[in-house]
């Protein structure tokens, strides 16, 4: 029974989901859609118009944008999923606590909370995908392959976030987070611009960053082409990011549930 | 009425069918250096209604959450439905009802989608949680709410909502850790009539309160908390026989006047208690003592007679209010 209970915390999220959906997804799915067109065809023009063809590999700017974007929003998305769900949780109405009543365990509602983001984050990445091959941004096959490195980025942003959420004691912090971390991330880790446009003292902290490497393996997948790293590399960062993150959750999650 | 079956469904029944549900030996809880449960031994039997009777910060809700699995023992000895809650906290979880002291409610969803979520946690087949609801709703008095959202119901009707949820796995032992706290009377009666039914239909009750009436209504049995210790043990009546007169006599005086009565008061009762506002004087026969009072050439504002209660037996023993 025991191993099917993450399975039941995930199936709790989706019922409340059909309270939710209308406005957590549309966001999810509209925002990078608008700076899709925004950028990608209203700047993208000017780009394309200067010398730039070469630094971004030769498609068009749309083209270079499109696959970064699905990354770096998968990413803004799953720390969206991390910070008020899991506040709400712990402090807000305590579902937590009810649940942990029956044969939950706090790991359980972690791994049924990452679940559901690793279904939310495929779903409105999928979307992304479907109106970006629309735009002639990418090819449909080729977009849902650059979907896998995004959605892997999105569950290990997820994990850490909602390890933050749970050990902090107040809600001022979250917001702190996104303003502070989760917004400069989601523009300078290479989505809108390359990395070696930055300040050359910046690059080195930018590439120490797993959400670049989502950047860089999704966009790689997406054109068909290599990424700056070897893929063992960038994939590692990935996977090093979910199971660090998933593994200080779970500890955070059982200190601060169990007491 | 359709009602919960009576028979256990989740998992096999208890090997110790006999025995007493719920063992402690020497139970501690501590929270770094504070000590919130100092050592207390109970031993609850099946079908028993059985109390923890105490202010607020004696202990009461650690002691439940030890019980239910969830907060782990600092040291002592530990036994529910015969399983190790340290072990074996997810077998055991699940033959348990925990009304927990705040509703724990998604606000967002609707009273049914509570209670499917709950349910499902338990791993039941979903054609037996929509039974489950069905039956559950119309005991707690909800059914025309299923389809409402949790965030505009009332108080009382929350609590019902609660207690239907924790009734959702046809538990074995109740545990309701302060169950009308924050509701007024009648909501208080309504689920008092609820909670009598569980009991006479067999379910075995473990409860806090702060309230004696709450504890006289529903408890077979209970301990008194003070300070994480167990100070007194009993049935209600035992309890004030053992620790208070058959009545009470309150009286009440003008402004500075309380003092000076004393010594007069203290010669005609077994027992005097000052409180800021009044004196308690504790004899068997109150009318005899309160024209005693008059004929000693006292004149209080007030005086009431009335029965002793959990209340004067928890004053005798700590010295102070159950309520402040």
């Amino acid at each position: 029974m025991a191993r099917t209970i993450p399975l039941r915390v995930l199936e709790g999220h989706a019922r409340a989901y059909r309270h939710t959906w209308r406005g957590t997804t549309t966001s999810a799915v509209v925002t990078p859609v608008l700076f899709l067109a925004a950028m990608g065809l209203g700047l993208g023009t000017l780009v394309d118009a200067g010398s730039a063809s070469d630094e971004l590999g030769g498609g068009g700017y749309l083209t270079w944008l499109a696959p970064g974007l699905l990354a770096a929003s998968t990413m803004q998305n799953a720390a969206g999923d991390g910070t008020f769900p899991v506040a709400a949780g712990m402090r807000w109405m305590k579902t937590y606590q009810a649940a942990l009543n029956t044969p939950v365990r706090p790991r359980d509602l972690l791994v049924g909370h990452l679940l559901w983001a690793l279904l939310r984050a495929t779903l409105v990445g999928a979307v992304f995908v479907v109106v970006a091959a629309a735009f002639g941004a990418m090819p449909l096959h080729r977009g849902l392959l650059a979907l896998l490195p995004a959605v892997l980025l999105g569950v290990g942003v997820c994990a850490a976030t909602s390890a933050f959420t749970a050990a902090s004691d107040s809600d001022q912090a979250l917001s702190g987070v996104f303003r502070f971390v989760i917004v400069p991330l989601f523009l300078f880790s290479g989505a809108f611009f390359p990395v070696d446009q930055l300040p050359a003292a910046v690059q080195p902290v930018v590439v120490a960053i797993p959400v670049w490497h989502g950047v860089e393996l999704s966009r790689a997948l997406a054109s068909g082409t290599s990424p700056a790293l070897p893929w063992a590399v960038h994939v590692g960062v990935l996977l090093a990011l979910l199971v660090a993150g998933t593994a200080v959750a779970v500890a955070v999650f059982e200190r601060r549930l169990r007491r | 009425m359709t009602a919960p079956s009576s028979t256990p469904a989740a998992g096999a029944p208890s090997p110790d069918a006999t025995g007493p549900l719920v063992v402690a030996r020497g139970l501690v809880k501590r929270f770094g250096d504070f000590t919130a449960v100092d050592g207390i031994d109970v031993e609850v039997a099946r079908g028993e209604a059985f109390g923890f009777l105490g202010p607020n910060g004696a202990g009461k809700s650690s002691t439940m959450r030890m019980i239910g699995a969830v907060s782990p023992v600092t040291a002592g000895h530990l036994r529910v439905l015969g399983l190790d809650p340290a072990t074996q906290g997810p077998q055991l979880r699940a033959r348990l009802g925990v009304v927990p002291q705040e509703d724990t409610l998604d606000q967002e969803l609707t009273v049914a989608e509570n209670l499917a979520i709950y349910g499902r946690y338990f791993d039941l087949p979903r054609p037996v949680v929509r039974e489950r609801i069905a039956e559950l709703l119309d005991f707690v008095q909800l059914l025309e709410r299923r389809d409402s959202k949790v965030d505009p119901l009332s108080g009382g009707m929350k609590r019902r909502l609660v207690i239907a949820r924790a009734l959702i796995n046809d538990p074995e032992l109740l545990l309701l850790d302060e169950p009308t706290t924050g509701l007024d009377p009648q909501a208080r009666h309504v689920l008092w009539d609820r909670l009598y039914r569980l009991k006479q239909r067999g379910v075995t009750l473990l409860l806090t309160t702060h309230y004696m009436d709450e504890a006289e209504q529903l408890c077979d049995r209970l301990v008194v908390m003070d300070k994480g210790r167990i100070v007194a043990e009993g049935s209600p009546r035992e309890l004030i026989a053992a620790h208070a007169t058959r009545e009470v006599v309150e009286l009440r005086f003008p402004p500075d006047a309380q003092e000076a009565a004393v010594p007069t008061l203290a010669q005609l009762a077994d027992r005097l208690e000052e409180l800021p506002d009044r004196v308690l004087v504790y004899t068997d026969d109150g009318d005899a003592a309160a024209h005693e009072v008059h004929a000693r050439g006292l004149t209080p504002t007030s005086v009431v007679t009335r029965r002793s209660t959990l209340e004067d037996v928890f004053l005798r023993l700590t010295g102070r209010q159950l309520v402040d």
